[in-house]
Formats: C-alpha cells, sequence, structure tokens
C-alpha cells in the first residue's frame, strides 16, 4: 500500500477542521474543503460559521431539490440557515472579517511555509487569479487555519520552505490540516502534530518541503465520511 | 418623492458607450439577469464592470463579455466552475482585468458612496495587489492606500420596492447591492414587486429611498444559478 491509499476523504478533512472550533466560536469558511466544515459541529457545541457573502450562522446543505440558491456559501453552495442567523451586505461582512471580530478562518492554499505565509489566489503567471475575500480574511481574522491537500496533483509539497507563488498574507497560518496530517505553523516551523496511521514519519516528511518537527505526534483519525 | 418604475429596457436606454457599471451579485445569487440582457439588446460597448466575478454560463455578464461589450472587469473572483467566457476573453486579451480583494471591493464602493475619497486598509499588505499603491504604517501596522470606486451606473437585484424607492433584499442576494446602490449616479433596482408606500416597515429597509433613481420590474425574475444550471443562453 502506498500513502496515497491512507489520504483523507474531503469530508473526513473539513470534520478534522471542525473539532477544533471551540464552543461559541465566530469561524469564517472560505471557498473550497472550508465550506464542509458547516456540515460537521462537534455535539454539544455551538459555532457560529460566516460566509463572506454576508451570513453569519449557516449550517450544511439542505436536502436535494431543497436548494435555494439565493442562501449560499461562499463557494455558491447551497446552505441552511441556523437558528439565529442574521444576513448584512458585503461591505458590513467585510467589516466583520477585517475588523478582527471573528475568531477563525478557514481557508485553502496553494502553498503554506513555516513563517506562516499563505499563497492561495494565483498559480502564477498564465492562469486567472481570483484573490476573493482571502487576503482580508487573512489580515483580519485572529486565527488563521488551512485546509488543503498535502501535496498538488502533481505530488509536489504545498507545505514549503517558502513560498513561491504570489502571497495572499505574511505570516498569519496557525495551523494546516491536510488529507495526512495535521501541522502547526509556530516559531518559525511546522511541527507534525497528527499522521494518518500507514504512513511512516520518514513518508510524510518526504513529501513536506521543509523539516516537521514530529516531538508529539498522535494518530490523525477520522470517522468514515 | 415617487421613482419611476420601468421595464429594464427603458431603464437602461441611456447607459453610452465606456460607461463603467456596477452588477451586484455574488455568482448567480443577487444577479440582476434581466437588466443586463436589457444592456445586452441596447448595444453599449467598451464598457467598465464592477461585479464581485466575472460571469458564469452563456447569460448575464458572462453573456454581455462574449458579445464583446466588455472593456474591462473589476472584480475579486473571476474564476468559477464555468466561467469559460471570461477566461477565453482574459487569455486572449480582450479584456482587462482589475482584481481587487473582496473586503477592498466592497469599501470602496461604500466609501464612494459616504463620501470618502480614500481609505487606508491592512488587507494585501505584502502582496502583489498592493504593489504600485501608496503605503503608510498607522499605529504600527503597514496599510495600502485605496481609492473610492465610483460608477456611472448600477444594475442592481433588489426584492421589493415602495414606490419611493425603499428596497429590501432577498436572502444573501443582498450582498453587493446595498453599496452598488449608494456609488453610481444612476441607480437601477430591479424588483419583483413594486409596493404601496408605507408597506414596507421603515425598520425593515436595507435601501432607503433617496438611493434609488429608477425601478426596474420584473415580476417573474429568474435566479441566475437556476438558468445557469438549465444551460441557458441569451441571445
Amino acid at each position: 500500500m502506498s500513502w496515497k491509499d491512507h489520504r483523507l476523504t474531503r469530508n473526513q478533512m473539513a470534520w478534522r477542521a471542525a473539532q477544533d472550533v471551540h464552543d461559541g466560536a465566530y469561524v469564517n469558511l472560505g471557498i473550497g474543503m472550508p465550506v464542509l466544515c458547516s456540515a460537521y459541529v462537534p455535539e454539544g457545541r455551538h459555532v457560529n460559521y460566516q460566509s463572506e457573502n454576508g451570513i453569519l450562522g449557516f449550517g450544511g446543505p439542505p436536502p436535494e431539490g431543497e436548494e435555494d440558491f439565493d442562501l449560499i456559501n461562499a463557494s455558491k453552495g447551497a446552505i441552511t440557515l441556523a437558528p439565529g442567523a442574521s444576513i448584512f451586505h458585503s461591505a458590513d461582512s467585510f467589516a466583520m472579517i477585517r475588523g478582527a471580530h471573528l475568531d477563525i478562518a478557514m481557508l485553502g492554499a496553494f502553498q503554506v511555509a513555516p513563517n506562516g505565509d499563505l499563497a492561495n489566489w494565483s498559480t502564477g503567471e498564465g492562469g486567472v487569479p481570483a484573490v476573493g475575500g482571502a487576503m482580508d480574511l487573512s489580515a483580519g481574522a485572529e486565527a488563521v487555519r488551512v485546509l488543503t491537500t498535502h501535496v498538488t496533483k502533481d505530488d509536489a509539497p504545498k507545505l514549503v520552505a517558502a513560498c513561491a507563488l504570489p502571497l495572499t498574507g505574511l505570516q498569519v497560518v496557525d495551523r494546516v490540516y491536510t488529507d495526512l496530517a495535521v501541522v502547526d505553523v509556530a516559531e518559525g516551523r511546522f511541527h507534525l502534530r497528527e499522521l494518518v496511521p500507514g504512513v511512516s514519519r520518514d513518508e510524510i516528511q518526504a513529501l513536506t518541503g521543509a523539516p516537521l518537527a514530529m516531538d508529539d505526534v498522535k494518530p490523525l483519525e477520522a470517522p468514515s465520511l | 418623492m415617487k421613482k419611476p418604475v420601468m421595464t429594464p429596457t427603458d431603464a437602461v436606454a441611456d447607459i453610452p458607450d465606456g460607461a463603467t457599471v456596477m452588477i451586484s451579485g455574488f455568482g448567480g445569487s443577487g444577479a440582476p439577469v434581466e437588466t443586463v440582457h436589457a444592456l445586452i439588446d441596447q448595444g453599449a460597448r467598451h464598457l467598465t464592470i464592477v461585479n464581485n466575478n466575472a460571469g458564469t454560463g452563456q447569460i448575464g455578464l458572462a453573456a454581455l463579455i462574449r458579445e464583446g461589450r466588455v472593456d474591462k472587469v473589476i472584480c475579486s473572483y473571476p474564476r468559477t466552475s464555468d466561467s469559460r467566457v471570461f477566461t477565453e476573453a482574459y487569455m486572449s486579451g480582450r479584456v482587462e482585468l482589475e482584481l481587487v480583494p473582496q473586503g477592498t471591493l466592497s469599501e470602496r464602493m461604500r466609501a464612494a458612496g459616504a463620501g470618502i475619497p480614500a481609505f487606508f486598509t491592512p488587507t494585501s499588505v505584502g502582496t502583489p495587489l498592493a504593489e504600485g499603491k501608496q503605503q503608510q504604517e498607522i499605529n504600527g501596522r503597514m496599510c495600502v492606500l485605496e481609492n473610492a470606486l465610483h460608477a456611472d451606473f448600477a444594475l442592481v437585484k433588489a426584492d421589493v420596492a415602495d414606490e419611493y424607492g425603499n428596497l429590501t433584499y432577498r436572502l444573501t442576494a443582498r450582498n453587493f447591492g446595498p453599496s452598488m446602490m449608494t456609488a453610481a449616479k444612476v441607480t437601477i433596482a430591479q424588483v419583483r414587486e413594486v409596493a404601496p408606500v408605507g408597506a414596507i416597515d421603515p425598520a425593515h429597509v436595507v435601501t432607503p429611498g433617496v438611493y434609488t433613481k429608477r425601478i426596474a420590474l420584473v415580476e417573474d425574475a429568474a435566479q441566475e444559478e437556476v438558468l445557469v444550471r438549465q444551460g441557458a443562453r441569451y441571445p
């Protein structure tokens, strides 16, 4: 078996990231994998998910056939409102984001560096760049957590020594959830906190573009999702 | 003062070539697709469009770009699951792109409507999107100077208007509408219903009537995302 056989699904990654959201937190969910977190609020906790397009308090998708595309998340997917939700316009939404009123922003990434630098809006020359709210979220949220596959489609590391792609935010990322590991970003280093069973420390290091500190590593386990 | 209630065709009739036009919507949610189609029929060219995105599928803003009416798009997120029209126009050099962080985009419009010529924000500091802009350290944090963003026209999808132009919006279709309604010289609110004065609870008005110049009534308006998923094409 290769490391590829042990990868978490997108929903398992979102589930794992949601487990770290504390009771009462206000959390923006960005485009891509982060929006999946809204389906996974740990039992007994009240979490307020925020979407940049102007919602505070939303849940997972509605049953098929009940979608209302005037009620969507950052990925333009249909969602449901949570009890006590509020809806507001974009300038107010970004005042909430930029004004440091949110505890956590969950974002996707092309590259993350050990100093916390994040690149997630442009693949460099040749493509169509798309920044969305990522730079505002990087500048304004108290904590920035990233959900991303551990490597690119070509198996190149996304956790790198220094971001080669255009930056979104400088020294902003606190923690990265990948399909293989949970990695903290602190004191200029990557710290491996959790690793999927079946993948060795040597393998995860080989798939990572900068040294991983491995002082206290737990198994990364998620339910079937 | 009662505001003129018009068809989309009449509401967009005087948009000239070269105009800057704001179009509301976050993806298809809040996109005034019938009014955008009236603008396609009207024929104005060399437009600068302000939108969060750059069109999806073959209708609305995507169709306006495909028909060669747009010289420049100012937006935050032009890449979507079906943004082929913009991608082709951009890659071939037919359309210029000004990429703006989403919060800076909405704040630039809010500032324009609020009489604030420019503002400092920490968003984009240290990134390529801050290059060439004035920067200043304020209270120990580097910030970028961003200018207010005005437009000649705004096409905004609201929900209900009263005869004075007070507006409500539907769910998250609100998004950029309220800021755009303040930032353009001529604002066109596309609504599904025009209610008598007094029918909207004053505390529930989102856009006060002072900002509304024209009302375009489309009683059976389509939702753009639904049209895209049906594979619709315009014209």
